[in-house]
């Protein structure tokens, strides 16, 4: 949490640091800017309004993109890939702590009409019927969810932004207070503070500006029925459409062994598992078992949240898929540090927006 | 007043196909444009209508530029397109002002700066009313030569099937109005309304496979000005300026008071459309109002602005408004305006809107 920081200042913070890494001015050398924020979250109506000048971007092309940050960067990369921009800059933020109350305000993004308004009850009461779907229907057991809070909490522990992580075992963390049954509080991660900026160009430029440049070899994003009575509770959905679009791209023919490390939507515990296999990381009914035989640990056949992801460093609002994106760039850098998983040259990252939505997205990263 | 949000999406969404002659399977993505979530008091807004607009199984972004959206949306839809990932866009911009009471004013409220401008209890209506003064002040200008504008776009609006406020009004009329906030009256001002507005884009291989009547997206711009609204100069609009320029170089247009032949400028207010004429340098400073006692500005007249009725006329439901001036410059790029048709002989079109707190401008250049 960042009580002695306002927004702006964090965005500055960040911007400045993710300007000098790729050595830019960001008055001259940028030709878009996106960020990525929700009003709500904000409490602020029109938040663009609040944006440009912490970023070096008054009297520039500036827009919002209400979405996650990796729907930020594919805006980006088609701001890049149409020409009018050489250069595009991404920011999204989280800050929850000024948020009075976080659940009141999820609890409008459901339909106002059908839901918001019959309901008194935490917010998370959709991922709790979601995760019993999903368990019933793929026969996983209910500790491999917990098995999941467990493996991304450890691995926090060596993230110096890891401030969730913890030593804990599967008891401890089924035995928490519950959530959204049969969701507990240590599979649902927790909001924090922070700012993310992201530096894109097209790739003559990203050659010309520094010595780590890594690639977006293919981005998709997608969006399942809002109508959340209507949707398959088992399956993400909008993660397979996200995915066969990025690896179409990216000319990805067997996701399961291409990449070197996955950085995965675990907002929710259960919610790894349902997307590893959305993404073809792991068959149907399978991605429990695999995270309890340890394949999916730092040194298991293909780390997926080695940076402990929202589970084990926190919950960013529509920043977390910028975040992923950062600790899967600092793996294919080799500035991981702690964290470093050798030979890391493929990556895939992936979000959710979160409940109430099914809105997802992908992107497959290279160095 | 009695359709949902979604309901008004798919409305247009599915008058926009229907014109295109295709469905929503021919549609590979969908940008929607939409103002404050406070109008509707949903949180995501763009995530709770898009099934309205046909945007299930489909890669969708809300794009969201304050006032500015409405035009937003479509050049949303150029990036779609002209990146190369798609060659199919649905852009569909929609507004739901009426759920806010007592007045949808209200949810303006709260896009001022939390610390220093909310406790004075702001509205809209008093920036505008600080803008208009500075602008008559700096260039001499009458409210009189500025309740030309209200009443051509009234008149013109008459005329459109969708309009809220249209009629026959006289300068006295909008003078003799109920100030509001002064120098701004009633009828110098749009009004709070519900609607929605979708168009098609498509890469020039599908379009041109689609109708032998294209209309060609030409040029795109956008530009944000600082948030510090209280140390702009408020008599001119740079960031329409800027934005105008990104668009006129990508269309190739050098001299755009002789090139652009209509014109669709933001008119929020009346005076708002002459300070874009000269943002958009189709005016020079402080000879908009002129040009409009003139009638240069009328349907007949040698640059004809807001033909549509604009926001004053047809009413101002935020983002679809925007993607209504698109519409039109649409129709009248194709000679499909019925009675709104213009005159002369109209080849290149200009929509552009406008909006945050007097900070953003969004343009675009359309071709026949």
């Amino acid at each position: 949490m960042t009580p002695g920081l306002s927004t702006r200042e964090l965005m500055f913070e960040a911007a400045t640091r993710a300007y000098e890494d790729a050595g830019i001015d960001p008055r001259k050398d940028v030709q878009s800017f996106v960020c990525c924020t929700e009003d709500f979250w904000e409490g602020i109506s029109i938040t663009d309004e609040y944006m440009p000048d912490q970023l070096g971007a008054v009297l520039r092309p500036l827009c919002t993109i209400s979405s996650d940050g990796i729907i930020g960067l594919a805006t980006a990369c088609m701001h890049i890939m149409s020409g009018i921009a050489d250069v595009a800059v991404v920011e999204s933020h989280s800050k929850i702590s000024d948020v009075v109350n976080p659940d009141e305000i999820a609890s409008f993004g459901y339909d106002p009409v059908y839901t918001h308004h019959h309901f008194d009850a935490d917010p998370r009461f959709l991922a709790g019927m979601e995760m019993a779907r999903y368990l019933k229907e793929t026969r996983t057991k209910r500790e491999s969810c917990a098995q999941v809070a467990v493996k991304n909490k450890k691995n926090a522990l060596s993230n110096p932004r890891g401030v969730h992580g913890a030593d804990i075992d599967k008891g401890i963390v089924m035995n928490s207070q519950v959530a959204a049954s049969p969701l507990t509080e240590l599979e649902s991660s927790k909001g924090i503070d922070a700012s993310i900026v992201f530096v894109l160009a097209s790739a003559q430029k990203a050659r010309k500006l520094g010595d780590h440049p890594v690639w977006i070899r293919g981005i998709g994003w997608s969006s399942d029925t809002p109508v959340v009575e209507d949707r398959d509770f088992a399956r993400a959905e909008y993660v397979e459409q996200a995915a066969g679009r990025a690896y179409k791209m990216a000319n990805v023919k067997s996701p399961a062994s291409y990449f070197d490390l996955a950085e995965v939507d675990d907002t929710y515990s259960y919610k790894e598992l349902q997307s590893l296999e959305a993404l073809k990381l792991a068959s149907r009914g399978k991605a429990g078992k695999m995270v309890d035989t340890g394949a999916f640990d730092t040194d298991g056949r293909l780390p997926v949240n080695a940076s402990g992801g929202s589970l084990g460093v926190g919950h960013l609002l529509e920043a977390t898929g910028l975040h992923r994106t950062l600790e899967a760039v600092m793996q294919l850098r080799g500035q991981a540090g702690r964290l470093q998983v050798p030979r890391a040259k493929r990556a895939l990252v992936q979000s959710w927006r979160g409940i109430p939505t099914a809105t997802g997205a992908v992107a497959v990263l290279g160095n | 007043m009695l359709e949902s949000p979604k309901e008004l999406s798919f409305e247009a969404s599915k008058m926009a196909l229907d014109s295109a002659g295709l469905t929503l399977k021919d549609i590979q993505s969908v940008v929607s444009g939409s103002a404050p979530d406070a109008f509707d008091g949903v949180h995501m807004k763009g995530e709770y209508y898009l099934d309205g607009m046909g945007a299930v199984g489909k890669p969708h972004e809300r794009v969201y530029v304050g006032g500015g959206t409405g035009v937003f949306t479509p050049i949303g839809g150029w990036w779609n397109i002209a990146s190369g990932l798609y060659d199919t866009c649905l852009c569909v911009a929609e507004e739901k002002m009426s759920p806010l009471h007592p007045h949808p004013q209200y949810a303006f409220w709260s896009i001022f700066d939390q610390i220093l401008e909310r406790p004075l209890g702001t509205t809209l209506l008093w920036i505008f009313s600080l803008e208009m003064r500075r602008y008559m002040h700096k260039y001499g200008i009458k409210e009189e030569e500025i309740a030309e504008v209200a009443v051509k776009n009234k008149g013109n609006a008459v005329d459109h099937p969708c309009a809220q406020l249209g009629a026959k009004i006289t300068v006295d009329d909008v003078m003799r109005s109920e100030p509001i906030c002064e120098p701004v009256k009633r009828l110098d001002v749009s009004p709070p309304s519900d609607g929605a507005a979708a168009v098609i884009l498509a890469s020039e291989k599908v379009a041109k496979k689609l109708t032998d009547q294209p209309v060609w997206l030409d040029g795109v711009g956008w530009t944000l000005d600082s948030t510090h609204w209280t140390n702009r100069d408020l008599a001119y609009p740079e960031y329409v300026e800027k934005a105008a320029k990104m668009a006129y170089k990508m269309a190739g247009i050098k001299n755009p008071r002789k090139e652009i032949d209509v014109a669709e400028p933001y008119d929020p207010f009346d005076y708002k459309e002459l300070h874009h004429l000269e943002g958009l340098q189709l005016a020079g400073k402080g000879e908009a109002a002129k040009m409009t006692v003139d009638g240069v500005t009328q349907r007949d007249g040698d640059l004809p602005v807001c033909p549509s009725g604009g926001l004053l006329g047809v009413g101002n439901p935020i983002a679809a408004a925007g993607m209504m001036k698109i519409c039109e410059i649409f129709w009248q790029l194709r000679g499909e305006a019925g009675k709104r048709q213009v005159k002369k002989d109209a080849r290149t079109g200009l929509a552009q809107a406008w909006g945050d707190l007097m900070q953003v401008g969004t343009v675009t250049v359309m071709r026949s």
